[in-house]
C-alpha cells in the first residue's frame, strides 16, 4: 500500500518561476489495483508518478509504502527501492538506443549483479510473453512504437517488482496497439502487480480493468471515481 | 562460529561487486560503440600525446642508463691541471704525489685531446688506451677507429687512416678494427692509437699527460681521497664518475625538458580538446543517466560506468601508445625526435639503444594520462548523476 500525507512539490522554490506542482495531496493506493491519474497537461500526474516512484522527493510531507516513510530516504535505498519495488514505462519509452532489445531489458538488473544465463534467460522469457521474441537480438533504434513499448514493458518487469508505474503508456499508440496494452496491464494485475497509470486518453481511464481514476487539476486532486467491484 | 560466515558473506560480496564491475564494463563498451567516431578521436589523440611524452621518456631513459653504463667502465677519478680555469696538461711527477694518498690502488697518466680534420669539418677524439686489454690494443701504426669515423673518412677494417699533423707532417695508421655500433655512443668520433704515436703526432714531450686517472680501493672514501688531494694540488681539478654521470644526466634532462617544453603547446591544445570532448555531455548522454537512474542504478554504479569509460580509453591509450613509442625508440632509433634528444654532430652516432622500460617514468606517464583523463570524464557524470531521475518522465 502506497500512502501520501500532505504532499506538497514546488519546483524553483524561492524563484520567480517558482511553480506548485502539487498541493496537499492525501492519497491511499491500494495494493492489486489499477489507478490511473487523468487530467490536462500542468495538472501534476507525472510529478506525482515521479514522487511515487522514488524518481524525486517532495518539497513537503510524507510518503509511505508498506507503511514504512520513503520521502526522506538517502538517494542509495531510493535507488534500491526504484529497483526492487517499481517497474517503470516512460512515455517515450526511454530505451538505450544503440544496444540490443534483450540488453535494455536486462538494464535494471545489473546492479543486483545476477548470474547472467539465467538473467538473460529471464529476460528471454519475458519478451516471449509479451510476443516479440524475435526481436531480442535487435537493435532498439529499428523497433516500431508497439514493440518498443513491449520491449519497456518487459524492461519494467525484469526485476520482478510489485508495482509497475507509466506515464502517458499509449500517446504514442494508435487503437490497435493501445488495446493490445491494456491486455498487458490486465494479465500484470492477475499476476498480482500493482498499476499506477498516468493519461490522457479515454481509451485507458475508461477501461473495464481499471479499478480508480483519479481526476486532477492545478497540482490538486478534484475527482475520485472507485469502480465498487472489477470483473 | 561466525567467521566462516563472515568470510562466507565477504567472498559472496567480494564476487557480487566484481560480476556488478562486469556488466557495467560490458554495458561501457556497448555505451562507446554507440559514440566511435567520438571515441576514436579521443583515442587517436591520446595515443599521440602518449606516443610522444612515451618516446621522449623512453629514449631519455634508455641513453642515460646507456651511458652509465659505459661509464662504469670509466677512471673512477680524474686530475686534471688547470691554469687560468682552462685545462692543461699535467706532469707525469704528480703521479707519485698521488699514489701515495692512503686508499689510492693505481694513479694512470691518460692521453687524449681533439683533432679537427679540415677535410670533413669533423672533430675527432685522440686517444691512447688505457690499458692494453686484447680488444683495444694498439701497436705504433695501428689504430682503432669509430664507427662514425670510418664512415666520414670511408675506410674500412684493414685500410689506412691519414691525419695531417700541426705540424704538417702526415701520419699514416692501419686500421686494426672499427667499432661496432652498440657502443657508438661514446666512440662514434674515437681514434685510438699508441702513445709513441699519440706524442709524435701532437710533439708531446714524454713526462706531460692529458690528464691523470685514479683508481680507488673504496669506493666510498673517494670524497675523502678528494679532499686529501686536493690539499696536495690546490689548482687542480677533480672529476669523479658520478661527476660525470650527473653531466650526462643534465645534458639529456636539459634536452628532455627542452623538447618537452617545445612539444607543451600543442600537448596542451591536444589535452584540452580531448578533455573538453571527454567531459562534454550531449542531452543523449543525460538522458541515458537518468533512464539508468530511474530504473535502479545507483550513482555510484553511474560513476563507476563511466569511470570504466574513462579508464578504458585511456588505459588502452596508454598502453599502445607505449607499445608505439618502445618501437618508435628502440627498432626505430627514434627517427622523429634523434636531432632534439641526441644532439647535433658531423659525425653523427647511429647507435640502436638497448631495450629497457623505467619503472618510474612509466608510472610518472600514466600519473599525468590516465588519471587527468578519467577524471575528467568522471566529473560532469558526477554531477548528472546526483541528480533527480524525474526529468526522464517529462
Amino acid at each position: 500500500m502506497i500512502e501520501l500525507k500532505k504532499v506538497f512539490k514546488q519546483y524553483h522554490e524561492g524563484r520567480i518561476n517558482e511553480v506548485r506542482a502539487l498541493v496537499n495531496i492525501n492519497l491511499t493506493l491500494k495494493k492489486d489495483c489499477i489507478t490511473v491519474f487523468k487530467g490536462p497537461s500542468g495538472s501534476g500526474k507525472t510529478t506525482l508518478l515521479t514522487l511515487i516512484g522514488g524518481l524525486s522527493k517532495p518539497s513537503s510531507g510524507r510518503i509511505l509504502l508498506d507503511g514504512e516513510i520513503i520521502s526522506n530516504l538517502p538517494e542509495k535505498f531510493l535507488a534500491a527501492l526504484r529497483r526492487e519495488h517499481f517497474g517503470f514505462v516512460f512515455q517515450r519509452f526511454n530505451l538505450i538506443r544503440g544496444i540490443s532489445v534483450l540488453e535494455n531489458v536486462m538494464l535494471p538488473a545489473y546492479p543486483m549483479a545476477p548470474a547472467h544465463a539465467p538473467l538473460r534467460q529471464k529476460a528471454k522469457d519475458l519478451l516471449e510473453r509479451l510476443h516479440i521474441p524475435e526481436k531480442a537480438d535487435m537493435p532498439v533504434d529499428v523497433l516500431s512504437g508497439g514493440e518498443a513499448q513491449r520491449v519497456a514493458i518487459a524492461r519494467a518487469l525484469i526485476n520482478d517488482p510489485d508495482t509497475i508505474i507509466a506515464d502517458e503508456p499509449t500517446a504514442n499508440l494508435d487503437s490497435r496497439l493501445a488495446v493490445q496494452f491494456l491486455q498487458i496491464i490486465e494479465q500484470l494485475r492477475k499476476d498480482g502487480k500493482t498499476i499506477i497509470m498516468t493519461s490522457h486518453d479515454p481509451r485507458i481511464w475508461q477501461a473495464r480493468i481499471v479499478d480508480r481514476v483519479i481526476d486532477m487539476e492545478d497540482g490538486h486532486i478534484v475527482e475520485e471515481n472507485e469502480k465498487v467491484a472489477n470483473p | 562460529m561466525t567467521e566462516p560466515n563472515n568470510s562466507y558473506q565477504a567472498g559472496l560480496l567480494s564476487r557480487l561487486g566484481a560480476a556488478k564491475q562486469l556488466y557495467l564494463i560490458d554495458f561501457t563498451l556497448g555505451a562507446m560503440k554507440r559514440r566511435t567516431g567520438r571515441n576514436v578521436m579521443l583515442f587517436s589523440v591520446y595515443l599521440a600525446i602518449i606516443f610522444i611524452l612515451g618516446s621522449v621518456m623512453l629514449f631519455s631513459h634508455a641513453i642515460r642508463r646507456e651511458a652509465a653504463i659505459l661509464l662504469e667502465n670509466s677512471p673512477e677519478l680524474l686530475v686534471q691541471k688547470l691554469r687560468m680555469g682552462r685545462h692543461e696538461l699535467i706532469e707525469g711527477t704528480r703521479l707519485e704525489v698521488l699514489r701515495k694518498i692512503r686508499g689510492v690502488r693505481q694513479a694512470q697518466g691518460r692521453l687524449w685531446g681533439y683533432f679537427y680534420d679540415q677535410a670533413n669539418g669533423a672533430n675527432y677524439t685522440l686517444m691512447v688506451p688505457r690499458e692494453q686489454s686484447k680488444t683495444t690494443a694498439v701497436k705504433p701504426g695501428e689504430t682503432i677507429i669509430g664507427e662514425g669515423v670510418a664512415r666520414t673518412k670511408g675506410i674500412k677494417q684493414g685500410g689506412y687512416l691519414f691525419l695531417l699533423s700541426e705540424t704538417g707532417k702526415l701520419m699514416k695508421l692501419k686500421v686494426k678494427q672499427v667499432f661496432s655500433n652498440q657502443s657508438a655512443l661514446t666512440n662514434t668520433d674515437l681514434i685510438l692509437l699508441s702513445e709513441p704515436d699519440y706524442r709524435r703526432f701532437f710533439v708531446l714531450p714524454p713526462d706531460l699527460y692529458t690528464d691523470l686517472s685514479l683508481t680507488i680501493r673504496n669506493k666510498r672514501e673517494i670524497d675523502k681521497i678528494v679532499e686529501k688531494a686536493a690539499k696536495l694540488m690546490p689548482q687542480a681539478r677533480f672529476i669523479t664518475r658520478r661527476d660525470i654521470l650527473r653531466t650526462y644526466e643534465s645534458i639529456f634532462s636539459w634536452r628532455e625538458g627542452l623538447l618537452l617544453a617545445l612539444l607543451g603547446g600543442s600537448l596542451i591544445a591536444f589535452t584540452i580538446l580531448s578533455f573538453d570532448k571527454a567531459s562534454g555531455m550531449s542531452a543523449e548522454e543525460r538522458r541515458e543517466i537518468g533512464v539508468l537512474k530511474a530504473v535502479g542504478w545507483e550513482t555510484s554504479d553511474v560513476i563507476a560506468m563511466k569511470f570504466w569509460e574513462g579508464a578504458l580509453v585511456s588505459i588502452g591509450a596508454f598502453v599502445f601508445g607505449v607499445a608505439l613509442a618502445y618501437a618508435h625508440v628502440f627498432f626505430f632509433s627514434a627517427g622523429l625526435l634523434e636531432p632534439v634528444l641526441k644532439g647535433w654532430a658531423v659525425i653523427y652516432p647511429s647507435f640502436t639503444l638497448t631495450p629497457s622500460l623505467g619503472g618510474i617514468q612509466l608510472a610518472t606517464l600514466a600519473f599525468f594520462t590516465i588519471i587527468p583523463y578519467t577524471a575528467a570524464t568522471i566529473i560532469p557524470i558526477w554531477r548528472a548523476a546526483t541528480t533527480d531521475p524525474d526529468e526522464v518522465m517529462r
